[in-house]
């Protein structure tokens, strides 16, 4: 069954035909006839944002909370081009997101005209894959190959470019079961070679460990369950990346916490002196490995990908298996079991571990008169642990100590900006999860610097009535810079103070939302109950101390087993060729 | 273990593929891409090239099959070992790639390239330009007084050796095509 439509009444008709509910957009001249379509169906909300960057990250915030493609809706030009951070950001945390820009009409295509720009051109790099429609005939067959391309194999962000004259124009509406199967079916099933191998190095290790990352969260709820399974049936230790925080719960007993750069002494020993390395879903980040030559020297590495591409692009490794994480585990634990559930003795490992442990290393140094920032989130887990609860955050040193001391239990709870970095995607996401999960608690923690990237959201918290809760350590720096100047650039903090900040609880205030300020940590408790209760959005500016460092810390250029773990030990750690390094 | 498989004909001499995986050594490659001919394809393959800073030695791209629409873009690259890996898994998850072979090492393949050459010049250079056109097998395709353009065919080293040959009979330009390569034999 086709049917006759306008290019822009496709565009809402293939959304309802993905199953789309939300759109975060911002309308302009090339958009104008899918916001005229929008303007007259009410089963797709649109929801407006107050930069297009913005649009992005809040769609990214709903994909990874829900696992379902995130769309957006630009306009051509600068509406296009605030969107490249977003999609980049997306890119690098294989998000999948479909975006739509207007487009100058085709006829028009190339002459400089207003508000054009080479958006294909522009985006081809930050995407998984972009489509120029020229016809509106193949338009709504585009707009599902897009979702296929999105969500399948290792998801990402795709665009789609339209222009205007393809919008208004009349063409044939191909629902998604009538549209031609794309040749892109990457490959989910690992071979049976490749999944007993890994069994039969699971059946001999001594010193095991695994590795996970956001590949389990992308795999789906399932994968994380059967990663559960895995790892309580072996009674492996577990590690993670900043992406794949929740996929194992914090209080499963084979947890170590995090790994890598700002990552858990004993996750970082345990990588480093393990026998067999199982990473599940992981792309060896140079957050993660530390210098290379020295990263994990006596081990048989395993890598679970479905990506071909990140199988030896970092380090190499002894076994790969190609396939999807969910497909994989299942297969794995299927032919374990059928094996007789062997594991060897790792008890002597356990032993080992539990030495590192007690380093106790994010001991921090505690303060009556001020709020130290670990403080502050230690209070903020204990006091809302057990919530229907998400967390996204901005980047830089709140953004560790988030992952440090926050809890999670279960996958898609913990959204933040991995690869890229990027300042000021946090409270754009938290809208997005926000209006993805209306009842639940949505706590963006902030740095002031991050938070004043994308303030202006505050409007469309506001106007869609998202009870986010921004939750800024303030320490009037930009406390990753000013602790790479330390440590780095011999204390000359150039550039790093966060000057002229605003009165945040006025600023709240000025949208209508609520202000909270805190300083003593003898009001921490209370002032984070009041933000909690409060029934909208929230900005509590929690003032820290200005010079506190994040640890532990593996420096730019060194291996997991010569951490930093605190200021006593920073002295000359850093060596100019490490320097280089980010 | 599956990573230690060996595979059969690695290179074009041997069987086996025995070289050191972490060696150094750069090597070429040529790559054959099969891809939907869609707009912007090439600039696909290209911008992938150049922002993860792989080489092109040479490129070279049409249709060839007119009714999947398919181009064949045949690249040649060199780098490290670890690299052309990279870069073939790199360019195998492009979405409209459809498949992509290294005839390096699938097997023996046949790599061949088109050049003309305009090479300007009277009395005996202009005869001994021609005495070695012959003994090349180029064609002449334009003749003036003072000029010959020839039309070569052949690998990308007879045609280095070609020019370095006209270069001192007066060669005043030249136009290659990049290679185009196929694998020998039946299978395709």
């Amino acid at each position: 069954m086709t049917r006759q439509m306008t290019g822009a009444k496709m565009v809402v008709q293939a959304l309802k035909d993905q199953g789309v509910d939300t759109v975060f957009g911002y309308p302009g001249g090339a958009v104008l006839p899918v916001y005229d379509e929008i303007f007259q169906q009410n089963d797709i909300k649109h929801v407006l944002v107050r930069h297009e960057q913005a649009a992005i990250h809040a769609a990214e915030g709903y994909a990874r909370s829900t696992g379902k493609p995130g769309v957006a809706l630009v306009t051509s030009g600068p509406g296009a081009t605030n969107a490249v951070t977003g999609l980049t950001d997306a890119l690098l945390d294989s998000i999948p997101l479909v975006v739509f820009s207007g487009q100058v009409p085709t006829f028009m295509i190339g002459t400089d005209g207003f508000q054009e720009a080479d958006t294909i051109g522009i985006t081809r790099p930050c995407t998984k894959h972009n489509w120029l429609v020229k016809d509106t005939d193949k338009l709504s067959e585009t707009i599902h190959q897009a979702f296929h391309v999105a969500t399948s194999g290792r998801p990402g962000p795709v665009l789609i470019d339209l222009p205007k004259d393809v919008q208004f124009a009349d063409g044939e509406y191909t629902p998604p079961a009538k549209a031609k199967v794309s040749h892109y079916q990457p490959r989910v099933k690992a071979s049976i070679e490749e999944i007993t191998d890994l069994v039969a190095l699971i059946e001999k290790a001594e010193r095991p460990v695994f590795y996970t990352g956001g590949g389990v969260i992308n795999s789906g709820p399932g994968a994380s369950q059967l990663l559960r399974e895995l790892v309580d049936a072996t009674g492996f230790p577990i590690t993670s990346t900043l992406m794949g925080l929740g996929a194992y719960p914090a209080s499963g007993k084979g947890w170590l916490g995090m790994l890598g750069m700002h990552g858990l002494y004993e996750a970082n020993m345990a990588m480093h002196g393990c026998d067999l390395m199982i990473n599940i879903g992981a792309r060896f980040d140079d957050r993660i490995t530390g210098r290379i030559q020295d990263f994990s020297p006596n081990s048989t590495k395993v890598h679970v990908d479905i990506d071909p591409s990140s199988i030896n692009k970092i380090i190499r490794v002894d076994l790969p298996v190609i396939g999807d994480v969910g497909h994989v585990l299942e297969d794995v634990l299927k032919v374990w079991k059928s094996r007789g559930r062997k594991v060897a003795d790792t008890s002597a490992w356990w032993e080992q571990i539990e030495e590192w442990r007690k380093v106790r290393c994010l001991t921090y140094k505690p303060s009556e008169t001020v709020i130290k920032p670990q403080y502050a989130l230690e209070r903020l887990e204990a006091l809302t642990k057990g919530m229907d609860r998400y967390v996204t955050t901005e980047v830089g040193q709140h953004q560790m100590w988030a992952a440090q001391f926050l809890n999670f239990e279960d996958p898609n709870r913990w959204m933040t900006s991995g690869g890229l970095g990027t300042m000021g995607y946090g409270f754009p996401a938290s809208i997005g999860v926000q209006l993805a999960h209306p009842e639940s608690l949505v706590i963006n923690v902030a740095g002031e610097a991050s938070w004043l990237m994308n303030m202006q959201e505050m409007g469309t918290a506001m106007q869609y009535r998202a009870p986010v809760k921004q939750f800024i350590l303030n320490n009037e720096r930009l406390g990753m810079v000013r602790q790479w100047q330390q440590l780095l650039h011999g204390e000359r903090y150039s550039s790093s103070w966060s000057e002229s900040l605003p009165d945040f609880v006025k600023l709240a205030e000025a949208f209508g939302a609520k202000g909270i300020q805190c300083s003593d940590p003898k009001d921490l408790d209370d002032a984070i109950m009041e933000m909690i209760n409060y029934d909208g959005p929230v900005i509590f500016d929690c003032l820290v101390e200005k010079h506190e460092n994040c640890f532990p810390m593996i420096p730019s250029g060194k291996a997991h087993n010569e951490m930093l773990l605190g200021d006593a030990s920073v002295e000359g750690a850093i060596k100019s060729d490490g320097a280089v390094l980010v | 273990m599956s990573a230690l498989r060996i595979q059969q004909g690695s290179t074009s001499h041997s069987a086996y593929d025995l070289r050191d995986y972490h060696a150094e050594v750069i090597e070429k490659h040529t790559l054959a891409v099969l891809v939907d001919n869609e707009a912007g394809v090439l600039a696909r393959v290209i911008g992938l090239f150049s922002g993860r800073g792989y080489n092109i030695e040479s490129l070279t791209v049409a249709e060839v099959n007119h009714q999947s629409h398919l181009s064949r873009i045949t690249v040649v690259t060199t780098g490290t070992r670890d690299v052309i890996e990279q870069i073939k898994a790199q360019v195998g998850r492009i979405v409209p790639v459809h498949e992509v072979h290294d005839l390096t090492v699938e097997g023996p393949s046949i790599e061949r390239e088109l050049a003309l050459f305009k090479v300007e010049g009277t009395g005996n250079n202009r005869i001994e330009a021609l005495r070695l056109a012959e003994i090349f097998r180029a064609n002449v395709v334009d003749s003036t007084l003072e000029s010959f353009v020839f039309e070569m065919t052949g690998t990308s080293e007879k045609i280095d050796a070609f020019a370095e040959l006209m270069r001192p009979l007066g060669l005043v330009e030249t136009a290659r095509t990049g290679v185009a390569a196929l694998a020998r034999g039946s299978h395709i």
